[in-house]
């Protein structure tokens, strides 16, 4: 009875690395990773390539001779149409695009959401509703009555009027997203803040705006993201001189004429993504706490 | 409308059909310690709410300092509110969190280091002042709620459960800082609870609540000793009271297999009809032991159940066909299965009127 006590099994059972478990998880977690992976390697490597080389046909292997000249030619001087500058124009139409139209909607947004959340009023759950269903309209059928909407108002080919189309159509995620963060916070919180003194601004700016920052880097990834990324809307509502990153990407990458220059198209669509995957890697993990505090109460 | 610090005038409160007030009407004296007491759902807090002027009363008027203030914004009503989950604003020092109502209020800055001074000397959160109160202990953030509403320099105090979230010590030390808090401010102060021994130990009045209307509204004593109807009777005291039903025959409550002649019992009303009532009998009214005799009724019941408490023990019987519970010295030596001599004392016991469950 003595013995079996003491050389019993005893203390944390001792785990095997290499179990079959294991290498089953890490091996289809590699292969997956690989093959998301392996169309970036391939655009990064044919980007920093020379046209020559590309000729021969090796997609995989990596650059004998690195040259940026791809990512020059991509920034500065590729054609569209009749410009012949390259995507910078499209990057700075974009941050034109971009900068107004987040500020914009996630301002209106958040102050929606804390409206719908702590000052209820007659009728605002029939406009959330509304609002909400504002999500599951197709955007197609609303292209053109855009237009003529643009139109009238003397928008239309502007930048001001794509940045009011983003603001709208921003608007039901973004109304449901700060909405439910806000209810999440304590409403006595908020009668407090109202024996306090503190009115409708005073409570927002004071105490709702400081407890809800991770939800402001959600919204503004989501914004960011979707505004960048946005192609049928800035092909539809600008003109050739205002068309935003991704209509000139594509402009470059179909255009017909000429040689295919792959290195430089590589560099153009890399060029392109590179703003929302910069934001991303900047705030990833605020995003996820952030996604997490609305789901989670208390 | 003189010396009444809150007036509240036939108020009623409905969430669409539903009637969470109906016509209540409550005087509350100045420097009065008023506790709400009552079960979950019974208004107490949607009263203290309509005071506080959160929520729009659907009729009725409210008066604070002989002003009515039914119209009026929370921040004007002369009120400081502390909250059972403490609601201090989490981005804010302890020091902002004392300020933020003076600040609103746009007093000078002297004025509003003076009151956070005075109020930190008073709970004694000097220390605190430049925490966040994310990193204080539980009993710390309801004194810096406490705070909160000690600096606005208000006529009445409303506590909304303000004790439920802490453990049972805390609560036992922050109840008597309360009291002394009271004693030393003398302000009116209406407390919201679902503790009884909370109401009997703070209170100066307590008003028992049920589905929107005051019950009773009366000292701690007046209510525990001569509870006005039923639910008043079981609401308060613990172990609950016990309750036999019988009849009232001509002086005398019977029941089956028992008879007590109500001779010493201070009546409510001056000549009660015969017919059929409770007795209520409180288990720590309950004569045991030496004091068996002392009782003017004395019988023998069976212990079904004994749980001893340390301090005293409790036993679980049978009386009249009733379940009858009472109250021994912790040092009794009693088993289940052992008979019981007890005494009843009926100067003490309460009788109820079957029907209308008023006290007789």
């Amino acid at each position: 009875m003595v013995d079996v006590a003491m050389t019993g099994p005893r203390g944390p059972k001792p785990k095997k690395a290499f179990s079959s478990r294991n290498i089953m998880l890490y091996g289809i977690l590699i292969l997956i990773s690989v093959y998301y992976l392996l169309p970036l390697y391939v655009m990064i490597v044919t980007s920093l390539k020379g046209m020559p080389e590309i000729r021969l046909g090796n997609v995989f292997s990596p650059p004998l001779e690195i040259t940026t000249a791809a990512w020059t030619k991509a920034w500065s001087q590729a054609c569209t149409g009749i410009n012949c500058d390259g995507l910078s124009r499209g990057f700075w139409n974009s941050v034109q695009i971009l900068v107004p139209s987040l500020i914009l909607s996630i301002s209106v947004a958040s102050v929606n959401g804390y409206a719908l959340s702590h000052w209820k009023f007659k009728g605002s759950e029939t406009f959330f509703t509304i609002l909400i269903i504002g999500a599951f309209i197709p955007y197609q059928t609303m292209l053109y009555p855009i237009v003529i909407l643009l139109r009238e108002i003397g928008l239309m080919g502007d930048l001001g009027g794509l940045v009011l189309v983003h603001t709208v159509f921003g608007m039901p995620i973004l109304t449901l997203l700060f909405r439910n963060y806000f209810t999440s916070i304590p409403e006595e919180l908020f009668k407090a803040a109202r024996v306090d003194g503190a009115g409708f601004w005073g409570i927002y700016f004071r105490i709702m705006l400081p407890m809800a920052l991770p939800i402001f880097v959600v919204a503004m990834i989501l914004q960011v993201t979707g505004i960048w990324n946005d192609f049928l809307f800035g092909v539809i509502y600008t003109k050739p001189d205002t068309y935003p990153m991704t209509v000139q990407l594509n402009n470059i990458v179909n255009s017909v004429q000429g040689v295919k220059e792959y290195n430089v198209n590589m560099a153009a669509t890399l060029l392109t993504g590179l703003v929302p995957l910069v934001i991303y890697f900047a705030s990833g993990k605020l995003f996820v706490r952030g996604i997490a505090a609305g789901a989670v109460k208390g | 409308m003189s010396n009444h610090s809150v007036e509240i005038r036939n108020l009623d409160l409905s969430f669409g059909a539903v009637n969470v007030l109906k016509d209540l009407n409550l005087d509350i004296h100045e420097g009065e310690f008023l506790v709400l007491l009552g079960s979950s759902g019974c208004g107490k807090s949607t009263l203290l709410n309509c005071i506080a002027g959160l929520l729009d009363v659907t009729d009725g008027q409210i008066f604070i300092k002989g002003k009515n203030v039914t119209w009026a914004e929370p921040s004007e009503r002369g009120i400081g509110m502390v909250f059972q989950s403490y609601a201090l604003y989490p981005q804010m020092t302890v020091e902002g969190n004392l300020s933020f109502g003076l600040k609103n209020a746009r007093l000078p800055k002297d004025e509003i280091a003076k009151r956070v001074a005075r109020a930190a000397e008073i709970l004694q959160i000097e220390p605190l002042l430049k925490r966040k109160p994310g990193a204080l202990s539980g009993g710390q953030r309801q004194r810096v709620a406490i705070g909160r509403a000690l600096v606005r320099d208000v006529d009445v105090f409303l506590f909304d459960e303000p004790l439920s979230n802490l453990d049972a010590k805390l609560r036992a030390d922050l109840r008597v800082e309360l009291k002394r808090l009271h004693d030393q401010l003398k302000n009116t102060m209406i407390y919201v609870t679902h503790d009884q021994v909370e109401a009997m130990t703070l209170a100066d009045r307590i008003a028992i609540m049920k589905g929107g209307q005051v019950m009773q509204l009366d000292s701690p004593a007046n209510i525990y000793n001569k509870p006005r109807n039923k639910y008043v009777a079981g609401f308060i005291g613990s172990p609950a009271m016990n309750f036999i039903e019988g009849e009232l025959a001509g002086g005398v409550f019977k029941a089956e297999g028992f008879e007590a002649s109500l001779a010493e019992y201070d009546w409510a009303t001056s000549a009660p009809a015969d017919g059929p009532v409770t007795l209520g009998l409180r288990p720590e009214h309950i004569l045991t032991e030496d004091q068996v005799d002392s009782g003017t009724l004395r019988t023998q019941v069976l212990a079904d159940l004994v749980e001893p408490m340390g301090a005293d023990t409790l036993v679980w019987s049978n009386l009249a066909g009733h379940p009858f519970r009472f109250r021994m010295d912790g040092q009794a030596v009693v088993k289940a299965g052992d008979m019981v001599p007890v005494g009843i004392d009926m100067s003490r016991a309460s009788v109820f009127d079957v029907a209308s469950e008023l006290r007789l």
